[in-house]
């Protein structure tokens, strides 16, 4: 242990602050009103934007309502429509193809792509703007821009430069089967660059004495990567893969936007069956429905999360 | 992958569902108070004015309708709103509020803003109008209650057609003058035009509720319903959608003459076809109006015909909107709210002048005139406008004389009463089964979206 926190652990107690009863004049003495009127609108803001619709949320979810009407309050029924509903088996199923083709296929090529990058001497800040562009171009311009690329007729942008070496013409968004691995192909695009940035940041750290003393043994590059760098980012590594892990299973944006859930129910996705809930319905949306199961993807990946950084905890501490 | 674009999407998904529970908590109650009005006799109404995204010309001609409307009626100020009708915000709207006194929703709508009292009854108002005898019954009813009070005014009435593209039809070697009457006709130049030509001969929508709508086009055209009269059973998996599909079923898998695209929606059939990417479709008789203002459509390659009727009872898809007044509308407002619908939608179809200078604008601003619309009122009616407006019309008209010439012969169906744009998201999907599975057993899919269907009507 470092001689700061040495120090910092023989401090003495501050004297009688943990002896002397607390009560409101204590409190108000020792400046509580002033912290309170500092964190008044921060907790007002927090207590209206996000407490109360949470809260609102789950008293939600036991009511049937349409905003309209009175609501009426149905117990656990909402849960169990929801539970029972033929799409949700097929949702879940599709949720979890999206994550885990994320996960085969985004999560190893910010790291590759980063590594790369981290050995450049020239212009390696002109590479990261590139990898990083895609993250600012807006979401929906991406996909719009990405329908163009998939369009399954053979003069179809990609199906053309397939053409070139005689593949395809692919039907891409338009087939059960290779809808949701197109999804998956502009979402990796689309977002890999902001893992980049972190995975560069954390390569910064790794000691280049590491890497000295592999290059004195005669390591080779990709011995020099398993053994030293994925090592030495392992806690980030943790980090991303779980982020990553909550955020395919909240996918949302492009089964929206390119397929609406199509074809064939190919790509309807957990939150993508909230959203029809609750906004589906031009008269007035399950918003009861969509609530549970809001909260229930919630508590799942509460839970999820947990479990998790339990089973990982030796892993990144070590 | 990192998960922020994810979190945000998900994370505004969500923040949707909290904010319309916010809504919810400060919405105020209904109220048609007469107490609320002026004594002074002056009265404000914020009207549906120009869609999102409009150009500045079309703000300013609209501001300019206003103004000369309130010359007529200095009592009445019109605050116009950006405006337009969307199945995903509405609701939300109505329970927060926001929607202006007047706004136009789709006829399927109707039956439950009227149920639930969400917009006035505006018997008494439409009554008074000159011409309040002279609607078509079947339009009027698309705007009544059961028991026959008026809730609004019935505006944009389309009725299916099928737009075909004459260069395709004259490069398959078809006679771009006559459009297919049945549906094996139009098979053969759907085929017709594949082979020829390597575009697809005929496409179909099936994405956001409109493969539904579609389906229940071609199910009415070979006497098949969606639902009982009563919306209370569903009937999905009838002889005629059976027959339709697997007729859909042998272009895409046979003849290989529907294209491959399977998630076409309204806007996106329409682009397809502008760009020549599609022999025919079928679609409102209006459309042509946005394949001008938003695909540039070249005027010679279009063509209109009606959609392919067989025997029995079959009959063409119809819909329009319901110019409706906001239950929370004083009655003065109200007033003038019927007043102002009269005004901007209907005065125009019965009145030479103001059917002449509302040509005479659009075809200023280089805006589509002539378009084939259905009759608001009889037939007699409608001729004399598309006398007056004559000398405006900019469309290929005579393009368009299959459809003119034959419309009036036939039945006019409406759409499904009950649950309407649920059934069509699940008939969205029964027509993509088919679209994208060369096995599909139209029997089984019908079967279970039937079984869906009337869990939803039973609800």
């Amino acid at each position: 242990m470092s001689s700061t926190t040495e120090h910092l652990r023989r401090r003495p107690p501050r004297p009688a602050a943990g002896r002397r009863r607390r009560t409101p004049v204590t409190w108000v003495k020792d400046g509580g009103l002033t912290t309170l009127a500092f964190a008044a609108p921060l907790i007002i803001v927090f207590a209206y934007f996000s407490w109360f619709p949470i809260v609102r949320a789950v008293v939600m979810s036991l009511q049937a309502t349409n905003l309209v009407t009175d609501p009426v309050f149905v117990g656990l029924d909402n849960f169990r429509q929801v539970l029972t509903d033929p799409l949700l088996p097929t949702a879940v199923r599709n949720t979890a193809y999206f994550a885990l083709l994320a996960l085969v296929f985004g999560y190893p090529i910010p790291l590759f792509l980063a590594v790369l990058m981290s050995d450049l001497r020239r212009h390696r800040g002109l590479f990261t703007a590139l990898a990083y562009l895609p993250v600012v171009i807006p979401p929906v311009v991406a996909v719009l821009l990405w329908r163009f690329f998939y369009d399954s007729s053979p003069d179809g942008v990609f199906n053309t430069i397939l053409g070139w070496v005689h593949l395809g013409p692919f039907t891409w968004l338009d087939s059960p089967t290779t809808a949701m691995p197109s999804l998956v192909l502009e979402a990796t695009w689309a977002a890999a660059g902001a893992t980049v940035i972190i995975y560069l940041a954390a390569l910064v750290s790794v000691p280049a004495e590491l890497y000295d003393a592999a290059d004195v043994d005669g390591a080779s590059t990709w011995r020099k990567v398993w053994h030293v760098t994925v090592p030495q980012l392992r806690g980030v590594m943790l980090i991303t893969l779980i982020l990553q892990i909550i955020g395919t299973a909240q996918v949302f944006l492009e089964p929206y936007l390119f397929t609406r859930g199509g074809p064939d129910n190919a790509t309807t996705t957990v939150l993508l069956m909230i959203y029809d809930y609750a906004f589906g319905n031009s008269l007035g949306g399950d918003y009861g429905a969509a609530a549970a199961l809001s909260l229930m993807l919630a508590v799942f990946l509460a839970l999820f999360s947990l479990l998790f950084f339990r089973l990982t905890r030796s892993w990144s501490d070590s | 992958m990192s998960s922020r674009r994810r979190t945000t999407a998900s994370a505004s998904a969500l923040a949707g569902v909290l904010a319309v529970s916010l809504l919810a908590a400060c919405g105020s109650s209904a109220g048609n108070d007469e107490a609320k009005d002026s004594k002074d006799g002056k009265v404000t109404i914020s009207v549906e004015g120009w869609r999102p995204g409009s150009e500045q010309a079309t703000i300013d001609t609209f501001k300019a309708q206003a103004a000369e409307f309130t010359k007529a009626n200095p009592n009445i100020t019109i605050d116009p709103k950006e405006w337009e009708w969307k199945g995903e915000t509405f609701a939300a709207q109505l329970a927060g509020g926001t929607l202006p006194t007047t706004f136009r929703v789709p006829f399927t709508d109707g039956r439950g803003l009227i149920e639930r009292g969400q917009i006035l009854d505006v018997s008494k108002q439409v009554k008074a109008l000159p011409y309040a005898s002279k609607f078509n019954p079947s339009v009027l009813a698309a705007v009544q209650s059961p028991d026959g009070k008026i809730y609004g005014l019935p505006t944009g009435v389309y009725g299916m057609g099928l737009h075909y593209n004459r260069d395709l039809f004259k490069a398959a070697g078809l006679d771009p003058d006559k459009p297919p009457t049945t549906w094996d006709d139009l098979r053969a130049d759907a085929k017709a035009i594949h082979d020829k030509t390597g575009q697809p001969g005929f496409v179909t929508m099936s994405k956001g509720n409109t493969g539904g709508w579609d389906l229940t086009t071609f199910t009415y055209t070979l006497g098949g319903r969606m639902e009982s009269e009563d919306g209370k059973t569903a009937t999905i998996n009838n002889d005629a959608t059976k027959q339709v599909l697997n007729t859909l079923k042998a272009m895409r898998w046979e003849d290989n003459s529907v294209g491959s695209g399977a998630l076409l929606d309204w806007g996106g059939i329409n682009q397809a076809f502008a760009a020549g990417k599609a022999g025919m479709y079928i679609s409102g008789s209006d459309v042509y109006n946005a394949l001008v203002q938003q695909n540039k459509v070249k005027a010679d390659s279009y063509g209109l015909g009606l959609v392919p009727l067989g025997s029995g009872d079959a009959g063409v898809l119809g819909g329009g909107s319901i110019a409706a007044v906001s239950a929370k509308a004083t009655p003065a407002q109200a007033d003038a709210a019927v007043k102002w619908n009269d005004w901007y939608y209907m005065r125009k179809l019965s009145e030479q002048s103001a059917a002449e200078a509302d040509a005479k604008t659009l075809n200023e601003g280089k805006q589509p005139v002539g378009t084939p619309q259905l009759p608001v009122f009889d037939a007699a009616t409608l001729t004399s406008y598309n006398g007056w407006i004559k000398p405006y019309v900019n469309v290929p008209i005579d393009q368009m004389a299959n459809f003119t010439n034959g419309i009036n012969s036939q039945k006019f169906l409406a759409e499904p009463v009950s649950h309407t744009q649920e059934v069509y998201a699940l008939l969205d999907t029964v027509v993509q089964k088919v679209l994208t599975d060369k096995n599909a057993d139209v029997d089984q899919v019908l079967d279970k979206a039937n079984t869906q269907a009337q869990a939803l009507l039973s609800k």
